[in-house]
């Protein structure tokens, strides 16, 4: 099966409640982000980004938004920026946090409220699968 | 000949290799799931079902490829692969020991059947290629059968459709099936099941689509071809995607398969896990 039209295969993206998928457009405006957070995979580059925050980060040509957006650990303001959470993965697991801090840390809720969520079987995809189609 | 003899299917989330590593494989959130595997763990270590080659279907996260080289499929013909440092060090488990004849033999064959396929000669391995090993294999010394890895592309989009994944799957039969050496070879489809790890929508699972895509792989596997992306990301969550991944073992299994086992939990981590293991029918 293939796609005849790139343009709506994309546009179709835009129509999930609060999920940004990783497309080329993300990618390309992530791309110094997301090449910081893969520098985190050597020992003595997480040395010296905890040694000093914000000099590491200047190395690494972020815009102003970006360099925040690490700075504050938002999540939500880094993938807005174009980054990808396997990438990064390498800031929260140099923080020493896990997969679901950094998710719940995403959601609005506590830790705590988002590991109950996950206990009780997840979040319902009920409602968040179409802003247009509200379903 | 070489032949296929099984498709297994796992979870390879980072958080199963942090509890096997901090010894809560027993406790009360991941005893079940632990317990779960213990039936593919005997299983799979009867010598009849013990493979000597498993061509591991995964995918890199932002590991071994970064922003700069995305090959959609790429194929592990290196003498052995060392576990990545995803930042917190590498995982302590053994290296993965190639299997450079029969991965060469399958990368040609593959690029000859028009899958024009990256060939990765020196590649260090993820949680997605050495969690599935510790879940089948627990904690040895060495894994007891060599491994071939094929990570997949399903983080920068558009990753394979998902038949394009079952003809990639239906390729490597072939390949497989035409190499002279007598060997017992599995393919393990990983990653999944329903999942998103980010923004407000984080934590989406959905067991009803879970349950079909299992119940489907055998029953109606037309279906799970048919399926577009735009699907697997409004019912199973962003991360959900990683199950295109499962058709390409799938479509190494042949036309018709046969379920014999299936495990299924919630949740792992932020994840609903799948275990299933099937065989031609």
């Amino acid at each position: 099966m293939t796609i005849k039209d790139i343009h709506s295969y994309l546009a179709e993206f835009d129509d999930i409640p609060g999920t940004r998928v990783f497309t080329a457009k993300r990618a390309r405006k992530g791309y110094n982000l997301n090449q910081f957070a893969m520098s985190l995979m050597k020992a003595e580059n997480r040395d010296a980004f905890r040694a000093d925050e914000s000099a590491y980060l200047d190395k690494w040509n972020l815009t102003p938004e970006q360099k925040a957006a690490v700075l504050a650990r938002d999540y939500n303001a880094m993938i807005d920026e174009g980054g990808n959470i396997y990438f990064l993965s390498k800031l929260f697991s140099t923080d020493g946090k896990s997969f679901q801090f950094a998710a719940g840390s995403m959601t609005g809720m506590t830790q705590e409220e988002y590991a109950q969520m996950m206990l009780s079987g997840g979040r319902s995809p009920e409602g968040v699968r179409s802003s247009k189609g509200g379903y | 000949m070489a032949r296929i003899t099984a498709g297994l299917t796992s979870s390879h989330i980072p958080a199963l290799g942090a509890a096997i590593q901090t010894g809560k494989t027993g406790d009360d959130y991941w005893g079940p799931v632990f317990q779960g595997y213990q039936w593919v763990k005997d299983w799979i270590a009867k010598p009849e079902n013990m493979p000597d080659v498993v061509i591991l279907v995964y995918n890199d996260h932002a590991s071994a490829f970064d922003m700069n080289i995305i090959p959609t499929f790429a194929i592990g013909c290196a003498e052995s692969f060392k576990p990545a440092d995803e930042g917190w060090g590498p995982r302590p488990v053994p290296d993965v020991i190639g299997h450079p004849d029969l991965a060469w033999h399958i990368a040609q064959s593959l690029i000859l059947d028009e899958f024009d396929m990256t060939i990765m000669n020196q590649m260090d391995v993820d949680h997605g290629c050495t969690v599935p090993l510790s879940m089948m294999f627990g904690e040895p010394k060495e894994w007891p059968c060599k491994v071939i890895p094929l990570p997949v592309n399903v983080v920068t989009y558009p990753p394979p459709s998902g038949n394009r994944c079952w003809m990639l799957g239906e390729a490597i039969k072939r390949a497989v099936e035409s190499f002279e050496e007598d060997l017992n070879v599995q393919v393990w489809g990983t990653g999944g099941m329903s999942h998103q790890l980010q923004g407000p929508r984080a934590g989406l699972i959905n067991k009803e689509f879970d349950t079909a895509f299992m119940d489907d792989i055998t029953a109606n596997p037309e279906r799970l071809r048919k399926m577009p992306h735009i699907e697997y990301l409004r019912e199973s969550g962003s991360e959900g995607i990683e199950l295109v991944m499962w058709l390409i073992m799938r479509g190494a299994l042949g036309e018709k398969a046969k379920e014999i086992h299936r495990f299924y939990h919630i949740p792992a981590s932020n994840t609903a896990l799948g275990q299933m293991v099937l065989e031609p029918a």
